[in-house]
């Protein structure tokens, strides 16, 4: 079937501003975005940018804007999007653009490593495994499926208009640690997102679950991290 | 262009590379390139877990995880480099918990460890559980744990700088040249040791779980320096893709309990594997699933794949173990895999050759000599511990234990040597490269050449090969090389030019093709992933040895295939009939 496909363009080597340019692709309804994305550049217009891998959901290079919605490209069907109507594509906003759909994550990035995002022990290392129950283990499961996309983040209105809020990663980062059993930085951790800039800026509009191409509950982790900094312990 | 001077550069930041990364940078001043960003390379794509000896749920030693990857190998395994990696397989998944990896675990608390194929108890007596995992996506768990242990160790990143040639003066490895896709800017890294890990080449299949950015670049750069490839005919189909697509469903899947069936709702794997029936290993199932289709008993309209059956295992199993490749089935395919079987195929998944190193992850110039400097690890090396077919869930063991092991090493030979001079204008052949293709005016498109390729890659080099269709395919590649000259690109920008890489990419796969190709012909045996039709019985009278493949230019300057070999290093097994 033929589709058509509307794209913000940008590129600061061409021209200052962007633009949208629309394009036609014969696709198959379980084709994904990714795949006319591929369509249009393999055969219509190389210097379409985008970043990809993986191209079925686990590497996170690919969230983007598709449909107003923040999105995998590789997860999202066509047969999904209503084909009849443009499907609109658009870098994931919050993020400098430098080139079409590809933004600066530096920024992100930056948010996930402030947190302290690794095991923090004390003592004598054991000389087999550290001991945890199932139950322990599986109470931070969720947040440990986070592939670093940053559609949560990204589609986070506070993370809009604030530069300096950490965003919904960060905290989903600082949730898997938090609340594993093994770790012992959960002090330092509550003390950063404790920050003016920290878990309080969360409006809980739950852009972010809903975004989450993992399905991981964002908003509910971000709501555990507050109770734990309120009663201190978690 | 900028100029970096490192004691040690590692290429790529997978399982293998942030590994190296972890001791080389505690022990010296240490830089890692990576063409994506570290948490979307493709190690993060492993589902099924890592075997390790751990003896946590039921008896189990690392001889017999020894004796089971030599036997997966077809006996083309050096033992050697099995021994060293079954033996250290304990404390690379012991270290990694320590590293914080949420492993599940049994009800005592300790890591669980379930089924998987081709592991068995004694030598072959039954299965044995092995795999220690975390869920079905131990890989991404093992990929985030790494890079979170960098950031803690403050590792020196450069992303999105793509390594496209080695720096060598007088036989020793002294650079690299990298493209900084951001800006277009070159970067000369001088270094006194180079680890390459920068993964396999699917790409050069249409059918792979292979992520698009897996085109084989830190195999086809050694290659053009007329350094040896080593048993490049060796390329494993995993049984278990996404029918059409080619995306993974792990083994893990069969290892919970799952079963292949034919359209008449055989469990076929009985027939060709009594003991061990659908845990056999990947080559052999993924023949017995091709022979199925060939034979008439495949599935759908088309007769084109068999089934995976999940249906008799408790929904609440499958959400606990199998998550996210039953997502995927839902998500790709629209098929609910609590009630309905999934369509599979054989999917190109994993280069068992290589870059030839030995267990120090030292490279190699030739069957004895190392290349001072030069280090690589993981699928990008053949060390070699998968010999004809890797087991499942060894990539992820032979990273952690020779990433370690090539970090060590790079290190202690950087703490030994002075920097060397690099060689004058050392960007003049990543320039040429470069800018001879954003200049080309040539009418042949990179995408529509790649497709050809991988057309013919799985037509005639994929689970069957006979001279004819192997014959086939090196006359396909030959033309497409002719095109791939008359190659140019739409974008001639310098800011994240992707369709100028995607083009360079396009020559990687087309050499590495060539190469898998040229060694398929001359192995005119059948062994683990390499099955000829016209050869069927494994050879080990001619044919126990390693390939080494040599690019080499005549006196009229024409590119050729030299094929060397080299022996195999056997321990304590002697070859045997591989039955299951």
């Amino acid at each position: 079937m033929d589709v058509k496909v509307k794209i913000l363009r940008y590129n600061p080597e061409v021209l200052d501003e962007s633009e949208w340019k629309t394009y036609s692709v014969t696709l198959l309804p379980g084709d994904r975005v990714l795949d006319a994305l591929h369509k249009i550049k393999w055969e219509q217009d190389g210097t379409l940018t985008f970043r990809r891998s993986c191209a079925h959901g686990v590497c996170g290079s690919d969230a983007m804007r598709i449909n107003g919605r923040n999105r995998l490209a590789c997860k999202t069907l066509i047969k999904d999007l209503n084909p009849d109507k443009e499907i609109t594509v658009e870098p994931i906003k919050g993020l400098p653009v430098l080139k079409d759909l590809v933004v600066d994550m530096e920024p992100f990035f930056d948010a996930y490593r402030s947190i302290m995002p690794f095991l923090v022990t004390s003592g004598h290392e054991p000389t087999r495994e550290r001991i945890q129950s199932q139950a322990d283990r599986e109470r931070f499961d969720d947040t440990t499926k986070c592939i670093l996309c940053a559609a949560c983040t990204t589609s986070c209105p506070v993370f809009w208009s604030d530069g300096q809020y950490f965003g919904p990663q960060a905290i989903v980062g600082a949730h898997r640690f938090i609340f594993d059993s093994r770790d012992e930085g959960t002090e330092q951790r509550l003390e950063i997102l404790n920050d003016k800039e920290g878990v309080w800026r969360c409006r809980t509009t739950f852009n972010c679950t809903e975004a989450c191409p993992r399905g991981i509950e964002v908003t509910k982790a971000i709501q555990e991290v507050k109770r734990a900094l309120i009663f201190r312990r978690v | 262009m900028q100029r970096h001077q490192y004691d040690v550069v590692i290429v790529g930041a997978g399982g293998a590379g942030m590994r190296a990364a972890l001791e080389s940078s505690k022990r010296t001043r240490t830089a890692v390139l990576t063409k994506l960003y570290p948490t979307r390379s493709h190690t993060g794509a492993a589902q099924g877990g890592m075997c390790a000896a751990l003896a946590n749920v039921e008896e189990d030693n690392w001889e017999w995880h020894t004796f089971d990857t030599v036997k997966g190998g077809d006996f083309l395994v050096d033992q050697d480099a099995a021994e060293v990696m079954c033996r250290e397989a304990v404390d690379a998944v012991l270290d990694l918990e320590k590293m914080g990896l949420p492993f599940n675990r049994t009800a005592e608390g300790k890591i669980d460890q379930r089924f998987f194929g081709g592991h068995t108890r004694n030598h072959g007596e039954a299965v044995v559980r092995r795999s220690c995992f975390a869920a079905d996506r131990t890989g991404h768990m093992i990929l985030q744990t790494l890079y979170q242990q960098c950031i803690k160790q403050n590792v020196e990143f450069f992303n999105e700088f793509y390594v496209l040639d080695l720096l060598m003066v007088g036989g020793r490895a002294t650079g690299v040249v990298a493209y900084e896709l951001a800006t277009g800017e070159l970067h000369i890294f001088s270094a006194k040791s180079i680890v390459f890990a920068s993964g396999g080449f699917g790409k050069v299949f249409r059918t792979t779980s292979n992520a698009h950015t897996l085109t084989g670049d830190g195999m086809g750069i050694v290659w053009r320096k007329g350094l040896p490839l080593e048993d490049m005919e060796f390329f494993q189909f995993h049984p278990t893709g996404l029918a059409g697509l080619g995306v993974l469903l792990s083994e893990a899947a069969r290892g919970e309990g799952g079963i292949l069936r034919n359209k008449d709702n055989e469990r076929f794997m009985e027939r060709y594997a009594p003991t061990v029936k659908d845990l056999a290993p990947r080559d052999m199932v993924a023949r017995a699933m091709a022979n199925e289709v060939r034979e008439g008993r495949g599935c759908g309209p088309d007769g084109a794949y068999v089934m995976l059956d999940l249906t008799h295992l408790e929904p609440a199993h499958i959400d606990a173990k199998l998550p996210d490749i039953t997502e995927f089935a839902r998500t790709y395919l629209g098929v609910e895999p609590y009630t309905e079987q999934i369509p599979v195929f054989p999917t190109a998944h994993y280069a068992m050759g290589g870059i030839p190193t030995n267990i120090q992850g030292e490279a190699l110039a030739n069957n004895d000599d190392v290349i001072p400097g030069l280090y690589a690890a993981g699928e990008v090396a053949c060390v070699s511990v998968h010999g004809a077919n890797r087991l499942g869930t060894n990539s992820l063991l032979d990273i952690n234990v020779f990433g370690r092991r090539a970090g060590i090493a790079a290190a202690e030979y950087a703490a030994g040597v002075d920097f060397e001079e690099l060689p004058p204008e050392p960007e003049a052949f990543v320039v040429d490269l470069i800018e001879g293709m954003r200049s080309a005016e040539g009418t042949e498109r990179v995408a529509a050449i790649r497709t050809d390729l991988q057309a013919t890659m799985d037509i005639n080099a994929q689970v069957y090969r006979t001279e004819g269709s192997l014959k086939q395919a090196l006359t396909d590649i030959e033309g497409l090389k002719q095109r791939f000259a008359q190659v140019s690109v739409q974008d001639k920008g310098k800011r994240f030019n992707t369709d100028l890489l995607e083009a360079v990419e396009l020559g990687f796969l087309l050499d590495l093709a060539e190469v898998l190709v040229v060694s398929a012909l001359a192995r005119k045996e059948s062994r683990g992933g390499h099955f000829r039709e016209d050869y069927d019985k494994r050879d080990d009278v001619n044919f126990m040895r390693h390939t080494m493949a040599y690019r080499t230019i005549d006196a009229e300057g024409n590119v050729n295939i030299r094929l060397d070999y080299k022996p195999v290093v056997q321990t304590r097994y002697k070859p045997m009939e591989r039955k299951y």
